[in-house]
């Protein structure tokens, strides 16, 4: 048993855990800004897209470092099974099982999201909207599941993370959201 | 050496002018008052060579899939 290995390990499950949800909380901005046809971020509107996709991609890629480490860390006490099926976990199911739902829905999200030109514009976006649940059920598991989850400075990361989601929704929601809207709407009065 | 004429076929059922092939084919396209793209040609509009990846990228990226290339 090497116990410096353990801590490093363990180190890691969490770090990337922590750098997985502020690159989720991106994507979603990204997303959204992408979606509203406008030039976002100081980027040309195909920019947008495109860093999107690949922020997207490395939240991904932290996410499988995340849940492999922790696979490998002994205190986790992650099973295979814990990847895919949720609630089913030895320590804490319910938080836990809330990563897998989470975890479930980012490869489907992702591998939607690649074969989007394949499966088609109505498909793709379908399946997309998912990430509306995928990302608060990740937020509510790093809190619950987290060992640094009720600490104060995730729970400002977290704060920051949801009033920035939150204010892209309400921004969404809103009917000047898409460029050209008001031009269009008047046309068509 | 054969002529191979690429033209990129805009449909307008799909389009909802978000605007990204304007900004990848500024050469060819340019947005109306409502933000569609207008290009010479009508919906069936020519691309020469030196555009042709530029096609394919806008083809690519089009969040409708409104665009589609013809050899
Ligand atoms: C971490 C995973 C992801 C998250 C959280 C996410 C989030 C979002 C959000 C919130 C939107 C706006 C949806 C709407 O309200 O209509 C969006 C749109 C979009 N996403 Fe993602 N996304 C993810 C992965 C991906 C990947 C991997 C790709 C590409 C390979 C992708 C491509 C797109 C595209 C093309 C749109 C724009 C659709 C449109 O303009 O109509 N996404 N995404």
């Amino acid at each position: 048993m090497n116990s410096v290995f353990d801590q490093a390990l363990w180190a890691v499950g969490r770090g990337s855990g922590v750098v997985a949800i502020v690159l989720l909380t991106l994507s979603v901005l990204l997303g959204i800004g992408g979606r509203s046809g406008r030039a976002v971020f100081g980027m040309p509107r195909f920019a947008v897209t495109l860093v999107h996709r690949n922020v997207s991609l490395f939240s991904l890629l932290f996410v499988v470092v995340h849940v492999v480490s922790l696979f490998l860390d002994p205190f986790a006490q992650l099973r295979l099974v814990d990847f895919f099926i949720p609630f089913l976990g030895a320590f804490k199911p319910f938080w836990l099982g809330l990563g897998t739902i989470a975890f479930d829905l980012l490869v489907v999200v992702t591998i939607t999201a690649l074969l989007r030109n394949r499966i088609g514009p109505r498909m793709f976006k379908a399946v997309h909207w998912l990430v509306y649940a995928m990302w608060p059920v990740s937020v509510l598991h790093a809190i619950g599941n987290g060992t640094n989850g009720r600490e104060p400075w995730f729970l400002v990361l977290a704060v920051f993370c949801v009033m920035a989601v939150g204010g892209a929704i309400a921004w969404r929601l809103h009917e000047d959201f898409v460029e050209y809207r008001n031009v269009r709407r008047q046309e068509t009065r | 050496m054969t002529e191979r004429k690429v033209t990129m076929h805009i449909d307008w059922t799909r389009c909802d002018g978000r605007g990204l092939c304007v900004e990848l084919l500024p050469e060819l396209l340019t947005r109306d008052d409502w933000g569609y793209p207008v290009g010479r040609g009508g919906s069936e509009i020519a691309i020469p060579q030196n555009l042709e990846y530029a096609a394919q990228d806008a083809a690519a990226l089009c969040p409708t899939q409104a665009l589609r290339l013809h050899k």
